[in-house]
């Protein structure tokens, strides 16, 4: 379903709209309380957004510099083209090491690539260790936001959900002991676990070592336990050293969620003894958009969500309303590139009123890349006749002022005089919640041509 | 200098007292203006859509219309910031480059060409700001919530000098007002929550009058007080700045 068709379903529930517009907007609120307090908050974005330019206009070198660093540092490294070689990579080396129970901290790559339902048509346990993510399994679901899963969740459909799933009593929703009972689960899953699956926030170029930034600690968790971890990364999370992590620490947390920094910047380098590190290098789709130049900055993005928090249209729409993995003003830019006609509904799912690209840590000009997008999607992907028909014809109105004069004086008659039940029928969607203006009897134009005229007569009397 | 006066098509059309009260203002100021009866419309609304090419002619219309003037000034951020950042479509001719450099918001010429900040108004409301979203992010017309620096805003510089405004502070200061052209038809169910989100707003805080620097925010939000009868009002900025002597 397009996006429209899934906004309008979620806006018939106002209060929920209400609700889910209101929670986000204090991440929002907060993004901005903790941005305003650093000095050089802008610098900081031009520093961040450089770094990622150049690595990403030398990403071949760097991944080349990363892979035998790491490889030195004892993590074997492998590489995907797609999704598919992605997943039976990592079920090859859970096989190879005989796990049955992988427990997975946040990644959105995993979502992306459908990881979970690979391995568990294998007969491979995954357990989602984030609590949002987990919560959302349990519901299974998709995550609706990338540092909120389950964000459109109250508290009382969670309470649902682990009363059904967790054998936990009816608690009114009681976070604490909803979270505690969460809390206890995922402990028995970690210490059972037979291998660890992470996500990468930065991989560094310099020292083959990668940092996983989480706030529940459960990145650590299960990859302390586990005897296999397993670190599956785009191929554009690489940085070239790890000086520039500062300057991605404070943009990301606080950009995300107000924090300074994440509760845990976990940096891995090297296997304890006996243990194994692999990491997966992931493709998919991101060279192709690499080679777009329009839109390669779009893999400067470093996963905070802020662009979601402060969209108008995410938050009264529903992270579910774009149908895609990553949602909102970013994935709208993301996901034409991997299908076009999937998604070519989602560039349009916005007012370009920039608050993306403002917020954005990494100066992403996402809302200037919407506006390409339609573009490209006009073109390429066949759009409805009224649509066509009326650009058209508006386009021929505005190249010629006296066709452009007339057509705009019969409108202004329409609205003057048609009944209501004409003007408001059915076709005018502008109308349904909405009044139309008035007709005035005389335009602007006709008002100034009047006034040259007087003073013409004027002048000649 | 040479001032060419462009007034949007539907402010044209719906709102002729929005392009007197700024023809008005600016001929108040000591103003020479011109406006050029063959202007139409600027493209915006076909390239948004994403139908770019068939905005051309309107483009090359605009041009031909504008590009003897000094300064092309406009009562909408919209229209202003489209010929800016769009009319990369064209051949950038010299008289194309000048014309987008010269065009000019209206309260942006006021400010930084005119360098007048008391425009001789009275206007004795309590009035709310909506930041239309191309001015105040597209052309930087005011500092917005997201970037981190030194508040400023023409539009206060200018209403501040009204005698009787009192600016009422928002929740949210610069919150879209969801009309984005298409999709105020396209998104309906989002562009109608919006809406009703920022009349709220301002409701809330006891603003009597809406004001802003484009007329297409306060056509949707207009349609909506209307429909659901809120005891609150519109008026493009031009008009306050406009109103008593």
């Amino acid at each position: 379903m397009s996006h429209p068709k899934l906004a309008n379903i979620f806006n018939e529930d106002e209060k929920k709209v209400d609700w889910h517009d209101k929670a986000l907007w204090f991440v929002r609120h907060k993004r901005d309380l903790s941005a305003h307090k650093v000095k050089g908050w802008e610098t900081l974005r031009e520093f961040g957004h450089q770094i990622k330019a150049h690595t990403l206009a030398n990403l071949d070198q760097y991944l080349i510099e990363f892979e035998k660093n790491a490889l030195s540092n004892g993590i074997e490294v492998h590489w995907a083209t797609n999704a598919e070689e992605h997943n039976k990579i990592v079920h090859r080396i859970l096989k190879e090491c005989q796990a049955k129970k992988v427990v997975k901290s946040k990644s959105m790559l995993t979502e992306e690539c459908h990881l979970n339902p690979f391995l568990e048509e294998r007969g491979i346990e995954v357990i989602d260790t984030d609590l949002g993510e987990r919560i959302v399994q349990l519901a299974k679901e998709s995550p609706s936001h990338i540092v909120l899963p389950a964000i459109h969740k109250n508290r009382h459909e969670v309470d649902d959900l682990f009363q059904q799933h967790l054998n936990t009593k009816p608690c009114n929703g009681d976070p604490q002991y909803l979270t505690q009972k969460a809390r206890k689960h995922l402990r028995e899953k970690f210490i059972n676990a037979d291998a660890a699956i992470t996500g990468v926030n930065f991989a560094i170029a310099e020292t083959g070592g990668f940092v996983v930034c989480t706030n529940e600690g459960n990145a650590d968790m299960g990859a302390h336990l586990a005897p296999v971890h397993i670190a599956c990364m785009g191929m554009e999370k690489l940085i070239p050293k790890q000086d520039h992590l500062g300057v991605f620490l404070r943009l990301l947390a606080r950009s995300a969620t107000g924090q300074p920094i994440t509760t845990y910047s976990s940096h891995f380098k090297t296997p304890a003894k006996g243990l194994k590190m692999h990491i997966v290098i992931v493709d998919n789709g991101r060279s192709e958009q690499l080679g777009k130049p329009d839109f390669r900055a779009s893999l400067h993005c470093i996963r905070c969500g802020a662009c979601m928090n402060t969209c108008p249209i995410y938050r009264r729409s529903g992270g579910h309303s774009y149908n895609y993995t990553i949602p909102g003003p970013i994935g709208s830019i993301l996901s034409p590139g991997k299908d076009l006609k999937k998604h070519s509904s989602l560039p349009f799912a916005s007012t370009l009123c920039g608050s993306c690209s403002d917020v954005c840590p990494v100066k992403i000009d996402i809302h200037s890349q919407l506006y390409k997008w339609r573009q490209i999607i006009t073109k390429e992907m066949k759009q409805p006749m009224l649509k066509r028909k009326s650009m058209k014809i508006m386009g021929s109105l505005f190249s010629n002022p006296t066709q452009f004069n007339r057509f705009a004086k019969f409108c202004r008659w329409a609205l003057r005089n048609l009944p209501k039940s004409i003007l408001y029928a059915k076709p005018n969607v502008w109308g349904k919640s909405r009044e139309l203006p008035k007709g005035p009897k005389m335009s602007f134009t006709e008002w100034h041509q009047n006034r040259e005229n007087t003073k013409r007569m004027k002048n000649n009397g | 200098m040479s001032i060419g006066l462009f007034i949007p098509c539907y402010i044209d059309q719906l709102y002729p007292k929005v392009g007197i009260a700024t023809l008005e203002l600016l001929e108040k100021l000591n103003v020479q203006v011109t406006y050029p009866s063959g202007q139409t419309c600027c493209g915006q609304p076909m390239a948004n859509a994403g139908y770019e090419r068939e905005s051309l002619g309107a483009c090359q219309n605009f041009v031909k219309n504008f590009k003897d003037f000094d300064y092309v000034v406009t009562p909408s951020g919209s229209c202003a910031y489209h010929v800016k950042k769009h009319y990369n479509i064209m051949e950038q001719t010299p008289t194309t480059q000048k014309v987008r450099n010269n065009i000019f918001e209206l309260c942006d010429f006021i400010i930084n060409v005119l360098k007048i900040k008391d425009v001789g108004a009275t206007f004795p409301f309590r009035v709310g700001l909506h930041q239309s979203c191309h001015g105040l992010r597209g052309l930087r017309l005011g500092s917005c919530s997201e970037r981190v620096g030194n508040h400023y805003s023409y539009m206060e510089d200018l209403l501040q000098q009204v005698k009787g405004v009192r600016i009422m502070p928002l929740n949210r200061a610069d919150e879209c007002c969801g009309f984005g052209g298409t999709f105020a038809v396209t998104e309906e169910a989002v562009s109608i929550k919006m809406g009703k989100d920022k009349i709220k707003d301002h409701l809330n805080n006891g603003v009597e009058i809406i004001t802003a620097t484009d007329m297409s925010c306060l056509m949707h939000l207009e349609g909506l007080i209307m429909r659901n009868k809120q005891p609150i009002k519109v008026m493009h900025i031009a008009e306050i700045l406009n109103s008593g002597s």
